[in-house]
């Protein structure tokens, strides 16, 4: 796998790496009298694996909707920085930044911004619930990973020869390489809907990969999953991160999975913030051990 | 698809992308290329005006397809949107004397302008509360084109003659050539249609109005703006409805509300369910289908009038009442309308004689 050469890079930021990329800060969230989220502040750091663990229910994907737009904090805020892509970087994907002088950092209030916005500066997501377009081809589904990059003309649609056909074209080249990274070929034009899980969860990372994303979301990827598909989901979360060097948040309830993948652990609980370190630090944490792992030993043992 | 299923190998992303492959394929599309430029031949001209009025019905079928089958967004405002482009492409024409193309088109964008305003509510709602608003702009039209507020539209008289269609010396002749004439023009049109909203569906922004319809929360997610979305589709099927309304003015000559009421929103409906929601040829085979049903029924009570006296005398009802059950047989038996079944015969053959 190492060895492949894939013509267009899957990342969509060009910071520098160990830069702070996302930043939640003092964000909190209620659903009526619920407090989802109480002064959550987190850093992402471009190009980690930082995983979000926590019980069931301790805001983990609340906590991830309000970075995807979905849900809006009622206090706090979530910034992200993107900057302007230098040289041959620059073709794919970043007509909106060009003409800035290359390295300029922008800072941009997410929590200000609806989803399909935050989604066109490449924050990237899956959904704990598979949510793809179930009546569309694994093809179609990725071609739509491709949506912000592509123009929506009418008449040029209507024509297809020209412009549309050479899009769809130009497009494929890159959803290809993603369907290979991910080993979907062989799904390639069956409807999604009709797909095993452990597939499904695969399209779905795929689609997100699609968008050449500054930062990925992944909600629970391994949930649901036996521990052979687990250590393969892993596996291409790791060539993810390792060949196309895009940072990822990781959400996951299973502390095991994300310890070896992980170069930052945040643990929530009850929509506190309790630990937020390297996976070693958390793991040493007092308050990690007792409100997480020692809820966890017990349901082992009992 | 098809290039899973017939082994066949593409080498390029440009052959995989073609509309066809097999031969099979393509000797169907030279079948339906020489029925298309045979029939005007062989048909007489009451027949030809049954197959004007499919083309019409194919293409006002195909863009309401684009909304509810493809992009999820139920409408029941079919009739009006089809008045909208027949009162005012005959307007332009024959009250401000633009040439007629030139009417039509102008009536095919006001379509869509309209379509994108009663497409607001769809921004809010879903559904049943949708198919309600729809309703409303349904209503809201008819009102205004029946009660003629001022007799802007039709001055008085309650509804507006159209003049023969006329362009640039060329003249629709009278009876023997008139059917005949119009065919040339609603094919050739029917075919534009049919093939730009195929073409719309293998392109971003088709996939993009299927998005809407599949998850809307996931569209967004991955960049969808819903709002553009949803209005572009309504801005798009509109005007293959307007462009539908505004050839029923020219071609029949003779603009009423009658002929756009909520009765034809429910047949288009009828088309589309029937044919196959979210397929264009779907639309296609609904449209021929529903337009040849009256004709179908009438031709068979005539035939039974000896025996079965009462059927000539209801008429209207047994039409009625067979019009409800198809569209209740297929939503049971086949929601994915005609346009299944012939895939599956299809498949059938293609087997032929192995059963799978
Ligand atoms: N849309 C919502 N409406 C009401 N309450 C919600 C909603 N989403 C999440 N919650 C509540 O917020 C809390 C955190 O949920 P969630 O973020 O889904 O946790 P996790 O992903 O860590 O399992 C739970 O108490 C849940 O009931
Ligand atoms: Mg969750």
């Amino acid at each position: 796998m190492l060895t492949r050469a894939y013509q267009h890079s899957l990342r969509g930021s060009h910071l520098p790496a160990g830069q702070p990329l996302l930043e939640v800060d003092n964000v909190s969230l209620r659903f009526g009298g619920v407090k989802a989220l109480s002064d959550i502040s987190i850093t992402v750091t471009e190009g980690d694996v930082h995983a979000i663990i926590g019980p069931n229910g301790a805001g983990k994907s609340s906590l991830l909707n309000c970075i995807s737009g979905l849900y809006h904090p009622q206090e706090g805020e979530i910034r992200l920085r993107t900057a302007v892509a230098a040289g041959p970087e620059a073709a794919v994907g970043e007509a909106e930044d060009s003409g800035r002088p290359t390295g300029e950092v922008r800072t941009h209030t997410l929590t200000k911004l609806p989803p399909y916005k935050i989604a066109r500066l490449g924050v990237a997501r899956s959904f704990q619930n598979i949510e793809l377009f179930a009546h569309m081809t694994v093809l179609e589904n990725l071609m739509l990973g491709r949506h912000i990059h592509m123009k929506k003309s009418v008449l040029a649609s209507m024509l297809w020869f020209g412009p549309a056909r050479n899009q769809e074209i130009e497009h494929r080249h890159l959803v290809e390489e993603v369907i290979d990274l991910l080993q979907l070929q062989a799904v390639r034009n069956k409807p999604v809907g009709a797909l095993a899980y452990g597939i499904q969860k695969r399209v779905e990372l795929g689609r997100a990969l699609c968008l050449q994303p500054a930062l990925l979301l992944l909600d629970e990827p391994m949930a649901g999953m036996n521990a052979e598909e687990k250590e393969d989901m892993a596996r291409y979360i790791l060539d993810v991160h390792e060949l196309a060097h895009v940072s990822v948040v990781l959400i996951e309830h299973d502390m095991n999975v994300v310890m070896d993948i992980s170069d930052r652990v945040s643990v929530l609980d009850f929509g506190r913030l309790i630990a937020d370190g390297t996976p070693d630090e958390v793991k040493a944490d007092p308050a990690v051990i007792e409100a997480y792992l020692g809820a966890e030993e017990e349901s082992d043992r009992g | 698809m098809a290039a899973t299923s017939t082994g066949i190998h593409h080498r390029s992303y440009t052959s995989e992308l073609r509309l066809r492959a097999t031969k099979a394929e393509y000797f169907r599309l030279g079948l339906m290329t020489v029925l298309l430029l045979v029939l005007p031949f062989v048909l007489d001209n009451y027949w030809l005006s049954i197959a004007n009025t499919i083309m019409i019905a194919v293409i006002g079928a195909v863009g309401l397809n684009i909304l509810v089958g493809y992009t999820g967004q139920i409408s029941l405002g079919q009739g009006g949107f089809m008045a909208v482009g027949a009162y005012s492409s005959a307007i332009l024409s024959d009250r401000i004397g633009l040439p007629t193309p030139l009417a039509i088109l102008l009536a095919v964008l006001l379509t869509a302008a309209v379509g994108v305003f009663f497409g607001l509510p769809g921004l809010r709602l879903k559904g049943l509360y949708l198919a309600i608003a729809t309703l409303a702009s349904q209503v809201i039209i008819e009102f205004l084109v029946r009660r003629d507020y001022g007799d802007f539209l039709t001055e008085g008289l309650g509804y507006l003659n159209v003049d023969r269609f006329e362009f640039l010396g060329f003249k629709i002749g009278g009876r023997d050539v008139f059917e005949q004439q119009w065919y040339w023009i609603l094919m050739i049109l029917a075919v534009l249609a049919v093939v730009s909203a195929r073409n719309i569906f293998r392109t971003g922004l088709g996939r993009s109005f299927m998005a809407v319809r599949d998850q809307d929360i996931a569209a967004e997610a991955i960049g969808v703006n819903l709002t553009r979305a949803k209005l572009t589709a309504f801005a798009v099927s509109s005007a293959f409805v307007g462009l539908a309304g505004s050839l029923t003015a020219h071609y029949s000559e003779v603009v009423s509300w009658e002929k756009f009421t909520l009765d034809v929103s429910i047949l288009y409906l009828a088309m589309i369910i029937v044919g196959g929601l979210g397929s264009v040829a779907g639309a296609v085979y609904g449209a021929i289908f529903m337009t040849l049903l009256p004709e179908l029924i009438r031709r068979l009570a005539n035939a039974l009038e000896s025996t079965l006296p009462f059927l000539g005398d209801q008429l209207p009802a047994v039409r009625n009442a067979t019009f409800g059950a198809i569209i209740i047989a297929f939503l049971i038996f086949e929601p994915r309308g005609l346009d299944r079944i012939w895939q599956r015969m299809k498949d059938y053959f293609r087997f032929w004689p192995f059963r799978y």
